[in-house]
């Protein structure tokens, strides 16, 4: 990996407030694009990526088996290639499943966890972690790949339009919804422009660009947890981990996304 | 809007649909979203699922964006009008605060999330959004601009002034309560809402139209 020295990410991020109002969407965009360029050899997602790798064949659980015939869609073991079909329909389950509830299945049936004490631990503690690194490493081996989400089966079709109304879903004190950010061309909340998911945003933006890690706290995020912080940000509830709402949500994104290429695991602010 | 969709089979996600003896079935979409949505949100420090239980006007505008058509003018109006009857004009006719502490409250986006505590000061959002002072280069563009907010609508030396009067009233109604002007603006309603206080209304006030305010010069 790269060696990025502080300094060098200072004079990058103190490009963002350049004097000039002009200049400034301009700077921003290319400071951080100098900043990303500067990690592009040494994403650290890398090391998440390897840990998920590792923890895809290692014998873990109660039952102390791997996750290597874990069925992500494609068939027993196929890792290249399901992330950009997913969610999807499950028939074992008789549900639409993302990539984190469906290991969350993976994880119950193959290794005997509990997804129920999965589920109420926190982000960055515990199996949460295992789930991270698992869905940056599947992520990675979808890289560069076209989201071809399926609408075949009713059961997806249900989840797209029930994920629609969610973004639309107005709530909490401020009236937010998911549109209230993401529903216009060339939007920003202070300097950060944020992508129009009401439609294509194109390659490697919004649903095509998590797993992400996060250069402002040094963390790595599926899309699970970007999508619980967009609603804490809402001032929303909590959305449980892998709940129908979060999952239905992820297929209204990842349709809207059928055909542009996945960067995941990308670098974010 | 088309609400429902057939399905050849009686089964939705984590639903299970009365009167399934049919092959097809048509489930209310927006039903089962509402019985999703109390089944996935819950509870968390400050923040209760309460709030998302929507009112007349969220729940129009909801639906409106859903469809991906404006509501129709009429019933736009008489939600508008029942919005502008939640506003509390000041009784001593004082609108204008302090600039200064308007802009502090600009600033801050923060307050009322489910990691923040009960007694974090509430921000007022406003440069998330909105262009305001010029010298602040870091703001949103989801708003229109208000730098010179009161100087390029003529409310010059004296805000309490005649002339000045409509553009006042409309821009503490519009703090007040956005959706009073238009049904469905994103735009929070910062005080009907209890985002922020009356008197802080007052200083955004002041931020906005004091002629000596930053935003006017």
């Amino acid at each position: 990996m790269k060696k990025v020295t502080l300094g060098a990410i200072a004079a990058a991020v103190a490009g963002l407030f350049m004097p000039s109002a002009f200049a400034q969407k301009s700077a921003a965009v290319s400071s951080i694009e100098e900043y990303r360029a500067m990690l592009q050899d040494g994403n650290p997602a890398d090391l998440f990526e390897a840990k998920g790798e590792d923890l895809w064949k290692q014998k873990r659980g109660p039952k102390k088996v791997s996750l290597q015939a874990c069925d992500l869609g494609q068939g027993p073991g196929v890792v290249k290639g399901a992330f950009v079909t997913l969610p999807r329909y499950f028939a074992d389950t008789n549900k639409v499943q993302d990539l984190e509830s469906r290991l969350l299945t993976c994880m119950q049936t193959l290794q005997g966890f509990d997804p129920a004490d999965i589920i109420k631990t926190p982000f960055g503690k515990g199996e949460q972690n295992t789930l991270t690194a698992l869905a940056t490493w599947i992520a990675a081996e979808s890289r560069d790949q076209k989201f071809n989400l399926s609408q075949a089966h009713p059961q997806e079709k249900v989840a797209y339009e029930v994920g629609k109304r969610l973004f639309f879903q107005r709530g909490g004190p401020h009236d937010f919804s998911c549109a209230s950010c993401h529903g216009g061309e060339n939007w920003r909340i202070r300097l950060q422009d944020l992508p129009n998911l009401t439609k294509n945003p194109g390659d490697g933006v919004g649903f095509a660009a998590w797993p992400a890690y996060r250069v402002s706290n040094g963390q790595m995020w599926g899309m699970q947890q970007r999508l619980n912080d967009c609603y804490r940000q809402q001032r929303f509830p909590y959305p449980g981990f892998a709940s129908d709402a979060t999952v239905a949500l992820a297929v209204y994104l990842g349709v809207n996304s059928q055909g542009s290429k996945s960067v995941a695991p990308a670098l974010k602010r | 809007m088309n609400n429902t969709i057939k399905l050849s089979l009686a089964l939705a996600t984590g639903v299970v649909l009365a009167g399934c003896a049919a092959s097809s079935a048509s489930v209310d979409l927006d039903k089962l979203t509402a019985s999703i949505v109390k089944s996935s949100f819950r509870d968390e420090g400050i923040v209760k699922v309460s709030v998302l239980e929507a009112d007349e006007v969220n729940a129009a505008c909801s639906a409106a964006d859903v469809a991906g058509k404006p509501l129709d003018h009429e019933v736009a109006m008489a939600l508008q009008a029942a919005q502008l009857k939640t506003i509390k004009w000041p009784a001593d006719g004082r609108y204008l605060g302090d600039w200064k502490k308007g802009e502090a409250l600009a600033q801050s986006g923060r307050g009322m999330t489910f990691t923040d505590k009960a007694d974090t000061p509430n921000g007022g959002n406003c440069y998330n959004c909105h262009q305001i002072d010029a010298k602040e280069i870091s703001f949103g563009t989801i708003g229109p601009s208000l730098y010179n907010y009161g100087k390029t609508r003529g409310v010059t030396a004296d805000p309490t002034s005649p002339a000045s009067k409509a553009i006042i009233e409309y821009t503490w109604g519009k703090i007040w309560n956005a959706r009073a002007y238009n049904a469905c603006s994103v735009m929070p309603r910062a005080v009907h809402k209890g985002i922020i206080t009356e008197a802080q209304a007052r200083d955004l006030m002041a931020l906005l139209l004091d002629p000596k305010s930053p935003v006017n010069q």
